[in-house]
């Protein structure tokens, strides 16, 4: 391969862009971004880029996921505040715009790293209602979390709604989280532990409304947001509406590609589409049926898909155990492995009433998952363990004293 | 010098995290392969402990990120760090572990995740 483009200059397309190099992909690298910024770190962005005073003190600089030293040596071309607009996997081009000219790029090899955007609520846009997801949309949110006391509502109770919640409670704001769903979280985290979660809301005086959807958003009239009507009629004012609803993964631009595109880039458990050089990595790859929007994935696959991508073939596979972790309210809870709707949970440590705890989730007397609630020594050791299990034929056993590893 | 624990409260593979005062980021003292290491307890990729961090072969694992830094110099050995975290002077007897606050100019820039 001559010339390897990477689309997408945030996390997953550093990493792919640093995996190349790393495995001697001496080459013409193109990276391509459509943010005008070199790639940062997003997960401050919903916690102390929000709360640090006075507002402006966390900049752009302090969150550059690179130097400019490490970005010489990738010795590549970058091309920022450009999106990519079309694919042609049989002519081997990418089509780029930068909002004057539009272009054509040959390029031999393809990772895909768009990632994903926020989901948007129906209805003409208005002011005082915003997203998080990106440098520009948080800056935009700092603004308006720091110009007086506004009344916030956070449409959505995930992680970064509660994580928004949580910066502007700490940052005296009167905040109400509505979530759909009876419960927020019991995807994620399953039903018990989702409702301990939902409980740090309440201990920090932040009102969290579940069961009920959104019917819409009403204006002042001038174009501001006044109100978040419920779909049970209920009205509450608001002076900031935060949306966070989910995301959807970055493929208008795949569209006629030929590529499969199934709530992401359908790829193989490497990380390759039907198109041997064209991988994915990221928010926005499905691989072997499973899309993660986790900052570890991102990390943790653009090289295993690098190296398939130079390789022609599927060589390796993505075996990373998954991990995330979320700081809310001053805690910081910690989930590794993969658990099933049936799993039981167990506290092995610690106690729920107390915010700060080690649970494991089990299925047939082995550990499948943990999470942990203000135990971050616990929780590595376990985690450790998983990730040293995981390449066994079955999960680790229950009982910690026959683990193999555990103490190692 | 600023007393930490005493030596059995230390033991291998363990670490203990000390604060001094408001000024001073706090330390996190390790003993790893039978020595003692005293480093910045603030790994200098994003908010966490490195005392909470797994301890092995003269190295420490963040908690959060899985970065790893060298005990005995304070510089990462794996991404998502790049940033080196600061060294402190750290010293055993008569049952005690004491350790020295490297002067105030810091290896590390001032950290963006406080």
């Amino acid at each position: 391969m001559r010339t390897v483009t990477v689309v997408g200059a945030s996390l997953a397309g550093l990493y792919a862009a640093r995996a190349l190099r790393a495995e001697g992909f001496d080459g013409r690298l193109v990276i391509v971004g459509a943010e005008h910024h070199r790639p940062y770190d997003r997960p401050p962005l919903s916690k102390t880029f929000l709360t640090r005073r006075p507002p402006g003190a966390l900049s752009l600089a302090d969150l550059r996921l690179s130097d400019r030293e490490e970005e010489d040596e990738l010795a590549a071309e970058w091309h920022l505040g450009t999106r990519a607009t079309a694919l042609d996997t049989a002519g081997r081009s990418v089509t780029l715009d930068d909002g004057r000219t539009t272009r054509t790029l040959r390029t031999d090899g393809i990772v895909i790293a768009t990632g994903a955007a926020p989901r948007t609520l129906p209805g003409p846009p208005l002011a005082g209602v915003h997203v998080l997801r990106t440098y520009d949309d948080a800056r935009a949110l700092r603004a308006a979390l720091h110009d007086g006391t506004p009344r916030v509502v956070v449409i959505g109770g995930g992680f970064i709604g509660a994580e928004v919640a949580s910066s502007c409670a700490a940052l005296g704001l009167p905040v109400t989280v509505v979530e759909a769903a009876p419960l927020p979280l019991v995807p994620q985290l399953g039903p018990d532990l989702a409702r301990i979660c939902a409980n740090l809301h309440a201990d920090h005086g932040v009102r969290l409304l579940c069961g009920t959807g959104v019917k819409g958003l009403r204006d002042d009239g001038t174009g501001r947001v006044r109100a978040v009507e419920l779909a049970d009629g209920r009205l509450l004012d608001a002076d900031l509406v935060i949306v966070g609803i989910g995301v959807r993964p970055a493929t208008g631009w795949l569209t006629g590609s030929g590529l499969r595109l199934d709530d992401g880039v359908v790829c193989d458990a490497g990380g390759v589409t039907s198109v041997p050089q064209v991988v994915a990595a990221g928010d926005v790859a499905r691989c072997a049926g499973a899309r993660t929007e986790h900052w570890t994935s991102a990390t943790e696959q653009p090289g295993t898909a690098v190296r398939n991508l130079l390789a022609g073939t599927t060589v390796a596979r993505h075996t990373a155990l998954p991990y995330f972790w979320s700081d809310q309210y001053g805690t910081r809870v910690q989930l590794a492995g993969r658990h099933g709707p049936q799993d039981t949970v167990r506290i092995v440590e610690g106690d729920p009433g107390d915010r700060s705890f080690l649970a494991v989730y089990e299925s047939d007397g082995r550990i499948t998952a943990a999470l942990a609630v203000d135990r971050p020594r616990p929780f590595m050791r376990l985690r450790r363990r998983l990730v040293a299990d995981a390449a066994a034929p079955c999960g680790p056993p229950v009982a910690p004293a026959a683990a193999p590893g555990a103490d190692s | 010098m600023i007393p930490v624990c005493r030596t059995e409260d230390l033991p291998e593979g363990g670490a203990v995290r000390i604060e001094i005062d408001a000024t001073t980021p706090a330390i996190a003292v390790f003993r790893s392969e039978g020595a003692l290491y005293a480093l910045d307890d603030r790994c200098s990729h994003q908010d966490a402990s490195l005392s909470e961090g797994w301890v092995e072969d003269c190295q420490v694992e963040c908690p959060l990120h899985a970065a790893l830094f060298d005990l005995r110099t304070g510089r990462p050995s794996c991404l998502p760090a790049r940033r080196p975290v600061r060294t402190h002077e750290v010293t055993e007897a008569d049952g005690m572990i004491h350790v020295r606050p490297a002067a105030r100019e810091p290896a590390v820039r001032e950290d963006a995740y406080a």
